[in-house]
């Protein structure tokens, strides 16, 4: 097992595991976060539920940094690999196959990844406030942030990033672990195209909706 | 037909490389791009210089041999198609037409566009043997095997190694070569009794070759002059987290299931 996870086969299949978790709660994220288009109550109860039972909300905490950690690490070293592997880089070269998706895995990654520290700073603990912040209040925090044009632009295009980085993702993460069955159509994304886009949507929607004053 | 060739000259593997401009103006669409290459050499022969070395041997697309970067894509712009497969009528008159090598750490330039590809022969070797009884030969179709596996199997099997997936992967994986003679073996009865350890093998090979990663770009299966599947990269590595982490061989050799 220890060389295993020394080899790129094993670093893609712990960059495709720790994805799916994270995949899994982006998930149950986004249909928690529609909650705000039905009032302050509903949302407000769903964060103090969750709030009550420290013992699993830390061990969800826990799962999912672990996995962000290892996927980072082993993208980093995937990358370093990938890039020796190559050598000396061609003069010309025309994709025909990869799509703007799986070429953008790496730099939307990195972007992801800011994006991520900055919105757990703004909305889990309050330490960057573009709006006034309120403990115990995320259907407030959140209507104030997203009526500043920069904070809903800084989302919109965050999302398009994690857009992209699930379709080309989600699609990999099943072939690295050796998942899918032999098709016509290789590489056919319809599974990952629904997946993607349904947590693109409904993560771009809300930011823009509430500076349109749906939702206040 | 006249075109402007840029073609990447280096005498030698350890001598530095640049990219040298020549015209070749006779270029009829008939002609194979090999034979436009022969047309250059021979003007260059008869100046003096010395010609653009190329690999090549059947010219019939079934060897594996010939192989360059044409204007940025691995055998040029005919799909499923080697680059002695494919004609001049694929390009027009006036046309600029780059000429690079395979670049892979694991393939280094030997000279100008000849790459040493011996790599991609040690993960075969790495392989090892396959179960077969000696003795009286068996009736033919003896072992009934689908028609469906047959066409899986016979699809990776047409891989001629030429090393196309490699170059033009982003990552200079040999992912698409090394489950292609995974793929092959595995699908059949035949391959059955080593294949685990022949999974375990061949990867080991291809990692130490150092190929990249694969990301699933796709790029390996529309370079691919034998449109071999990436679905076989997909079969490797089941069999490799069976191999590994589920360690099918070894219990089965303890007497497991």
């Amino acid at each position: 097992m220890r060389t295993f996870f020394r080899t790129n086969l094993g670093l893609k299949v712990v960059m495709a595991v720790t994805g799916l978790i994270m995949v899994g709660y982006l998930i149950t994220h986004v249909f928690a976060n529609l909650l705000v288009f039905r009032g302050p109550e509903l949302i407000n109860r769903y964060s103090a539920i969750l709030h009550g039972q420290p013992a699993f909300l830390w061990t969800a905490r826990a799962v999912l940094i672990v996995s962000l950690i290892a996927h980072v690490w082993s993208a980093i070293e995937l990358t370093r690999r990938d890039r020796a592997a190559r050598g000396t880089s061609y003069t010309v070269w025309k994709p025909q196959a990869s799509t703007l998706a799986s070429r953008t895995m790496r730099w939307g990654g990195l972007l992801i990844l800011f994006f991520v520290v900055w919105h757990i700073l703004q909305f889990t603990t309050g330490t960057v406030r573009p709006a006034p912040f309120v403990e115990g209040d995320p259907h407030g925090n959140v209507v104030r942030a997203f009526q500043i044009p920069w904070v809903v632009a800084l989302y919109v295009v965050s999302m398009a990033a994690l857009g992209l980085h699930l379709f080309h993702g989600t699609w990999s993460a099943f072939r690295s672990l050796g998942l899918v069955k032999p098709s016509e159509h290789p590489l056919r994304h319809r599974t990952s195209l629904l997946v993607a886009g349904v947590i693109w949507l409904g993560f771009t929607i809300i930011p823009l909706a509430i500076l349109a004053g749906v939702g206040r | 037909m006249r075109l402007k060739l840029v073609v990447w000259r280096q005498p030698g593997p350890t001598a530095a490389g640049r990219f040298v401009t020549y015209e070749a103006n006779d270029v009829t669409p008939d002609m194979s791009f090999l034979e436009m290459l022969d047309m250059v050499n021979e003007d260059l022969q008869n100046r003096g210089e010395a010609p653009i070395a190329f690999d090549h041997d059947c010219r019939e697309g079934i060897c594996g041999s010939c192989g360059m970067m044409i204007n940025g894509v691995a055998h040029g712009p005919m799909k499923g198609t080697a680059t002695c497969q494919l004609h001049m009528r694929s390009f027009r008159d006036g046309d600029t037409v780059h000429i690079e090598p395979w670049r892979a750490r694991a393939f280094p330039v030997v000279k100008d566009l000849v790459v040493d590809r011996s790599a991609l022969d040690r993960i075969i070797a790495s392989g090892g043997f396959v179960s077969v009884n000696t003795g009286g030969a068996q009736d033919a179709n003896n072992i009934l095997i689908s028609k469906d596996q047959v066409d899986q199997a016979m699809d990776a099997a047409a891989c001629i190694g030429c090393g196309a997936c490699v170059a033009a992967c982003p990552n200079a994986s040999a992912s698409l070569f090394t489950s292609a003679k995974l793929s092959h073996l595995a699908l059949l009865p035949q391959g059955q009794p080593e294949r685990f350890r022949r999974t375990l093998s061949m990867i080991d090979r291809m990692e130490e070759e150092g190929f990249g990663a694969c990301t699933f770009h796709g790029e390996c299966q529309e370079a691919c002059p034998k449109e071999i599947s990436i679905d076989n990269i997909v079969r490797m590595n089941r069999d490799y987290v069976k191999s590994t982490v589920t360690k099918r061989e070894e219990k089965a050799l303890a007497g497991g299931d």
